[in-house]
This record gives structure tokens, C-alpha cells and sequence, in this order.
């Protein structure tokens, strides 16, 4: 089959629809994920004002259905039920169709076949309908805001029995779309995940050893293989939770003896891993943009693969760190302290590493690298906040408060996020053929890095002081009345923040007709990706690259320039190299 | 590995890969289906742990003889799957369809056999919710002990049901010829699948019937 010969020719919906180019499929995730991004940003903006301003009208309420603002004289109201709905939409959307398609289906898709020198994924159309089932799901999960009693209610993590039975919520359809909603999406990220570990095993080029790939494409494929074990777990349970709520079983129903903490143990089973593979790509994409920034090599490159390696054995073990205050046996509460504590040991390496890669480092402050810096220092806050909660006197107090809201976002927003964004700028390239806008790029970084700290450090401190997550109304308690005008200040900083993002629409958005023309390596990267053309061309490379060494070497002493391309012959071999480069065979 | 790497589904795997593409993709594949019935067999477990009373002595509610006998028929069609295999190995297209079809017939029976028992069990009141399912009386703890009976067995039947599938549309492929004794992957890894699938059957026939 001569695919460069038929691309052109190819109908249009095959090329941009239907395409089974893991390039194109990338790009299709990443205008998808960044379209529930803006949902979730939406729905967190509700939530926001509804904590800022409790019970008072909302700017815009009008415009809402009855079912979920109250409409008053004075404007719309926002209704509790409502509210459950937004914090479960919010953490739903963000978790599964944003963060996790943008690390995995965005990053998965353009890096790993070009890092490593493939022409395509193993399995091209079982890439697309990956994407194709991916997408489906998410519009059946915003859809499920229209059907009678609205979407689902019971928090992102659906405890039963609150999310078993409607009774509970007032809440049927919605709860059962968003248990069909996710089961699809565990179907997509199952076929993605194969495709990506058979791949990465049986596809890497000539010299492309397992030491000599990118973290990123490391990151990725333990991630894959995470995704590929827990995945099915949480399958099983959004099955049986459907069939309680459907054809009578009675799995999670204390009523009939069913076992509640059953979907505890088994959500979060599948739950740390889950937030391991909502980190491990985001550190992937860290080491390498850090490398670039700092000219240097990655610090400890082996003790890095192995701290991923690590992470992901031991986030099997560590689920019951979510469940201290659950009723479980207390003994049990000790081991899962320790086995958390332990887990922190691989995330502090990994610290370690970054900082001594930066350290002495010839460090050039472009956009990706900013993003990369966040990355390394708000993960150190989010990782620390979590040591605390992983101690059990500790998590007593702080357990269910914005404590933990204020981590979560510490290492999500703060982690995932600044290195998503720190991806998309450095790889936007080898997507749409140019580069960002620099300028608007370190704008958008400052004002992003200020009012996230502006609006999430301060709910480290209402967590201490008792004031609980999933609320709809806080001033209903005395003792948190007090705190009402953090609430207020943190609300407006929210809106900033999410305003600023604005800049940083636009400027993807005119980059890509706009943007400077990149050509292949405009980071002067080491990298296979940045041996081709930018966007690469269909089948990525004309003759199958052959590696000669690992993708860090900035600034060796053998070469002029500060970077050294994986696939450069050395300088003893240009003479007579001893492979000669084949056509790619296809 | 030369005679299965010529199958039009491989994709120049890595030079010194002994595996090629589909059957990896397979292998990974059925490691996620590991922990999908692990999933649902460990709730079997701790529900079963935590309220022993809800469950019956083995063979109290479920047939075992005719669940035996269904086993055996089960493993047989392993066994004319492996039959399949090895004549396609060896270039005999007319023993590959012949033992296509024996293991299709077996494995509709086995499912056919277990419908039959659905009927029967739904009938006798093993239903997690009576007035759902429009039997006059349930059987005490059906809705812990019929929830994951139906949930374990049922699932793995879907399995066999989508194996049966393929296999038609594996056999239909033969009937064309499109197999031969240098490319016979697709007969492979249906083999996985179908090898797998039955591996499931005895461990849930063991703790579910039997133990
Ligand atoms: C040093 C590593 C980490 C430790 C020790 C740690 C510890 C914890 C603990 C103990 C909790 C439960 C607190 C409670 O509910 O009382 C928790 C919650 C959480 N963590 Fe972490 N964590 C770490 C890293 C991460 C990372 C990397 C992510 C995601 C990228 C993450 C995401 C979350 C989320 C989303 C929750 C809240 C779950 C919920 O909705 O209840 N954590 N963490
Ligand atoms: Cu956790």
C-alpha cells in the first residue's frame, strides 16, 4: 500500500473525519477535550457564584431551564439540586473528557508514534473509533442536563447509595447516561490503550531501545498500562451500579444487604490509578520541555523511568487512603497510610530530578518551559497537601473540605493543566505547522499562574477551618459565616482567572493561519518528532530513522550546536555508517 | 515467525520482535478482561463473605449436573478450536472449516443450554426483584446471590456470544480461502480469545457452582 501516493486523494471526510492518520486523530482529541474544557470551566463558574453569593440572583440565570434556576422577580435562583449536578458535571468532564483525553488521547496519539519512529499506530482504525466512541460519550453526558431530573448528582465519584437509587437525588435518567456515558469512554480508552502498548513494544525504530525513548512516550506507555488494568475495574462497577438501578440487584443497597462500601473499594481500585494516569503524562511532557528549556540532559534519566515505573506498581495499593473516614477497619487505615506515605517517595524523586536537571542549566525561559517551571512547583504543593491527608489523625479533620479541593486542584490544574498547556505550546507545531504567539504565550502564563494561586491557595485554609466541599450553601452553618468573604474573594478571582484564558484561546486559535511557520525543530529538540517536517507528512517519516542515542543530548561536547538529533549519524560513522537507512516498508 | 507475519494485519514490527502486531494487541487485550470478571468475581467474593446467609449450598438452587455436562461441552469446543489451528497450520482449509463449524455448534449450545437455565431458575422466583419480573415469590437473598450469579454468568455468556460471532465471520473468511499455511493469524488469535473465554467458564463454574 503506497500511502503517500493516496493521501491527496483521499475524500475530505476521510482526511478530517473519519481519519485514521494518528495525527489528525490527535488533533480531533485535542479540539474535543478543549471543548469540555470550557464546559467544565462554565459549570465551575456556576458552582463558584452560588459559593460567592449564596441564594442571590444569577447574572445569566435567566437564560436556565426552571428546573435548574428558580426564577424570582429579581432574577434566577439557583437550585440545590442544580448545584449537585454542577459539582458532579464539573469533576466528571474535567476528569474523564479534559484532562484525560488531552494527556492521553492528544499526546498519546501525536507523540508516541513519532517519538519512537513509526509511521502510524499498530492499529489505525482502531484508533479512530476510539476517538469516535470518545466523542458520542461526551454528548451523551452533557446530554444527559436535559433529560427530567437532570444530570447525575452524587459527586464525580458516585457513592452509593446515594447514586443507587433515585430516591436519594431525585435524579434517574441522569444518573444512569452518566454510568452508560462513562462505560463508552472505558471502551475508548481500553482500544486506545492497546493500540498504544503494541506500538510502543513492536514498533519502535532501528536503535530505538527502551533507554533511549523520551519520558514522555515512557510516561505514556506505563500510563496506557495503567489504563488498560484499572479501566475494566471501573467498568465492572458502573455495570453493577446500573443494574441496581435498573433491573433490581442490589450490589451497593444496604436495604437488601448489598455492600455500599463495595463501590467504595472498587471506585477507588480503579480511582488512584486513575489520578496516576491523570499525572504520569503530564511529568512525561515535563521532563522533556525541561530538558529543552535548560539545554541540559535530563538529571537521572534511568532513576526517572523507574520512579514512573514505581508510581504505577505501587498506586495499586494505595486506594483505602481515600476511605480513612468510611467505617473501614482501622487496621487497614494504618497500612493504607503507609503504603501512601511510600508513594511519595518515586513523586519526590521525580521532583529531584527536574530540579537538578534545571540546575546550572543554560535555561531558556520560552512559553512551554514556564509552563513546565509550574508544573514542577505547584505539583510540589499538591504532593505535599497530599502527604498531610495521608496521615490518618490529620485526614480526620480535613477529610471532605476544601482541604482536599484545594489539593486536588493543586495537582490537577496546577499539575496536569500547566503541562498540558506547556504540550500544546511546544508541540503545536507538529500539529498545525506553526508556532504560538511568544508574547501572548508568557502573558497568558503569568496572569494563568498568579490568579490560579489567588484562587486556590486560600481554600487550603477554609478546608482547616471546617468548611465543607459539595455544599451548596455555606452560610446555612454559623461558623462559616465568617469565612463568606474569602468565598466572595475567591469567586471573583475565579472569574480573572478563567477571563485570561481568553488570551489563550485567541492565541491558539490565530496561530494556527498566523503563527510563525516553525519548520521541523524550532526548539532545537533531539527528539524523532523534530526530524521531520512540521505538520509531518502522512506516514510521518520517508526512510525509517535509525537511532544512534537517547533523546537528551543538549549540549555534548562531540557536536557544535547544543542539540544533537536521535538520529545523527555520530561523527565516526558519517564516513561509512554502518546501517543504511531503509524506505519505510508499508 | 515469517509465515504469520506475512497476514495482511501486520504492520513491520520491530526487527527481532518474535510477536506480531495482532496477536500482542490480543494478549493485552484479554489482560484488561482479566480484571474486568476479577472485578466482578472479587464483589462475588466479599458479598458472598459478608452475608453467607444470602447465599445457597451449592446445588440447593442451581443445577450443577447440567452445568457440568455444559462445561464439558465447553471445553470440548477448546478442543476443536485447537483441531482448527492445527489444520490451518498445515495448509488444510477443508479440516480449518470443519472445526470452525464444530466449535460454533458447541459454543451455541453451551449458550443455548445456559438460556435454558435462566428460564428455569427465572421461573422457579431467582430473580433479584420479584415484582420486576413478574414472578409471584422470590427466592430469599436472590437479590444479593441471583444479582451476581446472572451479573458473572451472564457476562461471560456475552462473551461467548460475541466469540460465536466472530468465529462466523472467521469461517466465512475461510470459506473464501483467505487463510492459508503462511497466514493464519486471525485463526490464532480468535483461538485466544476463545481459549480465554473458557478459562473464565472454570473458575466461575468452580466458585459459583461448585464451591
Ligand atoms: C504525593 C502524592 C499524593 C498523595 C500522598 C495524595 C494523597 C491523597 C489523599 C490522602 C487523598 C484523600 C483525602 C481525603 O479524601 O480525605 C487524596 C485525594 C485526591 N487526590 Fe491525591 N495524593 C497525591 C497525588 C495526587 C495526584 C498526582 C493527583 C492527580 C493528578 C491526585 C488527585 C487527587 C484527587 C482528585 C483527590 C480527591 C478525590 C475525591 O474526589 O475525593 N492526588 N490524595
Ligand atoms: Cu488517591
Amino acid at each position: 500500500m503506497d500511502a503517500h501516493a493516496h493521501a491527496h486523494e483521499m475524500p475530505w471526510i476521510r482526511r478530517y473525519i473519519f481519519s485514521t492518520d494518528h495525527k489528525t486523530i490527535a488533533i480531533q482529541f485535542l479540539l474535543m477535550s478543549l471543548f469540555f474544557l470550557v464546559v467544565g470551566g462554565l459549570l465551575a463558574m456556576m458552582m463558584r457564584w452560588q459559593l460567592g453569593f449564596p441564594s442571590e440572583p444569577m447574572p445569566g440565570g435567566m437564560l436556565l431551564p426552571d428546573e435548574m434556576m428558580a426564577p424570582t422577580p429579581a432574577g434566577a435562583i439557583m437550585l440545590p439540586e442544580f448545584y449537585n449536578s454542577l459539582v458532579t458535571m464539573h469533576g466528571t468532564i474535567m476528569i474523564f473528557f479534559a484532562i484525560m483525553p488531552l494527556l492521553v488521547g492528544v499526546f498519546g496519539n501525536l507523540l508516541i508514534p513519532l517519538q519512537i519512529g513509526a509511521d502510524d499506530m499498530a492499529f489505525p482504525r482502531l484508533n479512530m473509533a476510539s476517538f469516535w466512541m470518545a466523542f458520542p460519550a461526551g454528548l451523551l453526558m452533557l446530554a444527559s442536563f436535559a433529560v427530567e431530573g437532570g444530570a447525575a448528582g452524587a459527586g464525580w465519584t458516585s457513592y452509593a447509595p446515594l447514586s443507587a437509587s433515585g430516591e436519594y437525588t431525585g435524579v434517574y435518567l441522569g444518573q444512569q447516561l452518566w454510568l452508560i456515558s462513562l462505560t463508552i469512554l472505558g471502551f475508548a480508552s481500553l482500544a486506545g490503550a492497546v493500540n498504544y502498548i503494541t506500538t510502543i513494544i513492536n514498533m519502535r525504530a532501528p536503535g530505538m531501545t527502551w533507554f533511549r525513548m523520551p519520558l514522555a512516550t515512557w510516561a505514556l506507555f506505563i500510563t496506557a498500562i495503567l489504563i488498560l488494568l484499572a479501566i475494566p475495574i471501573l467498568a465492572g462497577a458502573l455495570i453493577m451500579l446500573l443494574f441496581d438501578q435498573t433491573i433490581g440487584t442490589a450490589f451497593f443497597l444496604p436495604a437488601s444487604d448489598g455492600e455500599p462500601l463495595l463501590w467504595q473499594h472498587l471506585f477507588w481500585f480503579f480511582g488512584h490509578p486513575e489520578v496516576y494516569i491523570l499525572i504520569l503524562p503530564a511529568m512525561g511532557i515535563t521532563s522533556d520541555v525541561l530538558a529543552n528549556g535548560a539545554r541540559k540532559p535530563v538529571f537521572g534519566y534511568h532513576a526517572m523511568v523507574l520512579a514512573i515505573v514505581a508510581i504505577a506498581f505501587l498506586s495499586w495499593i494505595v486506594w483505602g487512603h481515600h476511605m480513612f473516614q468510611s467505617g473501614m477497619n482501622p487496621m487497614l487505615g494504618t497500612t493504607f497510610m503507609i503504603t501512601t506515605m511510600v508513594i511519595a517517595v518515586p513523586s519526590a524523586i521525580k521532583v529531584f530530578n527536574w530540579l537538578g536537571t534545571i540546575y546550572k542549566g543554560n535555561i531558556h525561559l520560552h512559553t512551554p518551559m514556564l509552563h513546565a517551571l509550574g508544573f514542577v512547583s505547584m505539583f510540589i504543593i499538591g504532593g505535599l497537601s497530599g502527604v498531610f491527608m495521608a496521615s490518618t489523625p490529620v485526614d480526620v479533620y480535613i477529610h471532605d473540605t476544601y482541604f482536599i479541593v484545594a489539593h486536588l486542584h493543586y495537582v490537577l490544574f496546577g499539575g496536569s493543566l500547566f503541562a498540558i498547556f506547556a504540550g500544546i505550546t511546544f508541540w503545536y507545531p507538529k500539529m498545525f505547522g506553526r508556532l504560538m504567539n511568544e508574547k501572548w504565550g508568557r502573558i497568558h502564563f503569568w496572569l494563568t499562574m498568579i490568579l490560579y494561586n489567588i484562587v486556590f491557595w486560600p481554600m487550603h485554609s477554609i478546608g482547616i477551618q471546617g468548611h465543607m466541599r459539595r455544599i451548596y450553601d455555606p452560610t446555612q452553618y454559623e461558623f462559616l459565616q465568617p469565612l463568606q468573604p474569602i468565598n466572595q474573594f475567591i469567586t471573583m478571582a475565579a472569574f480573572a482567572l478563567v477571563a485570561v484564558q481568553v488570551i489563550y484561546a485567541l492565541n491558539f486559535i490565530i496561530s494556527i493561519w498566523k503563527g510563525k511557520k516553525a519548520g521541523n525543530n524550532p526548539w532545537k529538540a533531539n527528539s524523532l518528532e523534530w526530524t521531520v517536517p512540521s505538520p509531518p507528512p502522512h506516514g510521518n517519516f520517508e526512510l525509517v530513522p535509525i537511532v544512534y542515542r537517547g533523546p537528551y543530548e543538549y549540549s555534548a561536547p562531540d557536536v557544535e550546536e547544543d542539540y544533537w538529533l536521535q538520529d545523527a549519524p555520530p561523527p565516526s560513522e558519517t564516513a561509512a555508517p554502518a546501517l543504511e537507512p531503509q524506505p519505510v516498508a508499508d | 515467525m515469517s509465515q504469520a507475519a506475512a497476514s495482511t494485519a501486520d504492520r513491520h514490527p520491530m526487527p527481532g520482535m518474535m510477536v506480531y502486531n495482532v496477536k500482542l494487541g490480543m494478549w493485552i487485550f484479554l489482560l484488561s478482561e482479566v480484571m474486568f470478571f476479577t472485578a466482578l468475581i472479587g464483589s462475588y467474593i466479599i458479598l458472598r463473605f459478608a452475608h453467607p446467609d444470602h447465599f445457597a449450598e451449592p446445588g440447593a438452587v442451581l443445577n450443577v449436573p447440567l452445568t457440568a455436562f455444559n462445561t464439558f461441552v465447553l471445553i470440548c469446543s477448546s478442543v476443536s478450536m485447537v483441531k482448527a489451528y492445527a489444520a490451518i497450520t498445515q495448509g488444510d482449509q477443508k479440516g480449518l472449516r470443519f472445526w470452525l463449524l464444530v466449535t460454533i455448534l458447541l459454543g451455541t449450545f453451551f449458550v443455548g443450554v445456559q438460556v435454558v437455565e435462566y428460564i428455569i431458575l427465572a421461573r422457579e422466583g431467582f430473580v433479584p426483584m420479584a415484582e420486576l419480573y413478574g414472578v409471584a415469590h422470590e427466592i430469599e437473598g436472590a437479590a444479593l446471590y441471583g444479582a451476581t450469579f446472572y451479573t458473572m454468568t451472564g457476562f461471560h455468556g456475552t462473551h461467548v456470544t460475541i466469540g460465536i460471532l466472530c468465529m462466523w465471520f472467521v469461517l466465512y473468511r475461510a470459506w473464501q480461502g483467505k487463510y492459508s499455511a503462511d497466514n493464519y493469524g486471525a485463526v490464532e488469535i480468535m483461538g485466544l480469545y476463545w481459549h480465554f473465554v473458557d478459562l473464565v467458564w472454570i473458575i466461575l463454574f468452580t466458585i459459583v457452582y461448585l464451591i
